[in-house]
């Protein structure tokens, strides 16, 4: 099964069973950057997750915002990349760049 | 996202069609552009409609600049198909590793003893001859063909179906001599050469490949190669002719 079916179906699951449910997307990305545009993450409102948008360096940012999101029900853009000190500190060591569409499912 | 679009993404996959998601960053409104119509917000934008079409046909996600908003494409195509003719030693390590890859295998073989699930878990197989199998399927550009029986009776109109068709890729596998013979075969079943050509034979890149698992990472590698040098191909903007 591929990852973009893996990540919609258990958004589906969680929505269907009443939880407020986040995705997280890979929009643009320069230089290396380990997880290809469209990439996505799932976040539940127990900060549960499915799928990826890096190898793992910015993920734990992204649920942060992820939950966010679900809290305010406002979409949100997010810079990753080695020149962003934020990015820098939650380490996208594979010295690439990408900016991440994160928003809530109605 | 809405739930509706959650929805109508789920359907598209069940039913193998493509479909791209086009979200504008600011508000995310969202429209679902599909090769015959489009849906939602944004659906009466010419401009959005044609870009998210040109990404489904590279099969390439992208965000892109219509007028002044930024829009991101979301393309999901169908994943590629690979269609084992053969279910033979090799095709037992060429399943597995191609649904790893996510391709949606299926396995097909006429011969009972071969065509078992219990062989072949996790993959579709059918007990069929492959034309008739084919014609059940449908053939399609994200379909690949691979035949690996070594026996003529089973293969022959296997790869005679599959250049009829517009797979993207065809491998036979055998050595020079078993394809050169195959050749004069399938030109006496109506194959032009420039046909015949489309056939990867002896199939597999030649990385010394010996045992089921190593020749089958070398059909892999070739399918993967013809994939993307297809992709990189359509993806290159057009010359303008003079």
């Amino acid at each position: 099964m591929s990852d973009a079916l893996e990540v919609l179906d258990q958004v589906g699951k969680w929505k269907a069973s009443g939880k407020g449910v986040a995705v997280a997307t890979v929009i643009t990305t320069w230089g290396s950057s380990p997880r290809p545009v469209g990439s996505q993450l799932a976040v539940d409102d127990t900060g549960a997750m499915v799928g990826s948008v890096s190898g793992g360096c910015i993920e734990g940012a992204v649920v942060k915002e992820a939950l966010a999101s679900i809290a305010d029900g406002k979409p949100r853009l997010l810079d990753f990349g080695v020149t962003d000190e934020q990015a820098w500190d939650v380490g996208l060591a594979c010295g690439g760049k990408v900016q991440v569409f994160v928003e809530k499912v109605k | 996202m809405k739930s509706e679009t959650l929805a109508a993404l789920q359907e598209a996959r069940t039913k193998r069609r493509a479909v791209v998601l086009a979200t504008r960053l600011s508000d995310a409104a969202e429209t679902l552009v599909y090769p015959d119509r489009a849906e939602g917000e944004l659906a009466s934008d010419a401009a959005l409609v044609s870009a998210a079409r040109r990404a489904m046909g590279i099969g390439r996600s992208e965000t892109v600049d219509i007028g002044d908003q930024k829009i991101f494409l979301n393309v999901y195509v169908p994943p590629a198909r690979l269609i084992i003719v053969g279910a033979v030693h090799i095709a037992q390590s060429l399943a597995p590793m191609a649904s790893l890859l996510d391709f949606d295998v299926t396995v097909i073989d006429p011969r009972r003893a071969f065509a078992t699930d219990d062989r072949f878990p996790g993959v579709k197989v059918m007990q069929e001859w492959a034309d008739e199998a084919f014609e059940k399927i449908g053939l399609d550009a994200s379909t690949a063909v691979v035949t690996l029986t070594h026996d003529p009776k089973l293969d022959d109109p296997a790869l005679e179906a599959a250049l009829k068709s517009d797979v993207f890729y065809i491998g036979a596998l055998g050595s020079k001599r078993t394809h050169a013979k195959r050749k004069e075969r399938l030109a006496e079943a109506g194959i032009t050469d420039e046909q015949f050509a489309r056939i990867h034979g002896p199939v597999g890149l030649n990385i010394g490949a010996k045992s089921p698992a190593e020749i089958a990472v070398s059909i892999l590698g070739q399918i993967i190669e013809v994939r993307a040098r297809r992709l990189e191909a359509l993806a290159a903007p057009k010359v303008a002719a003079a």
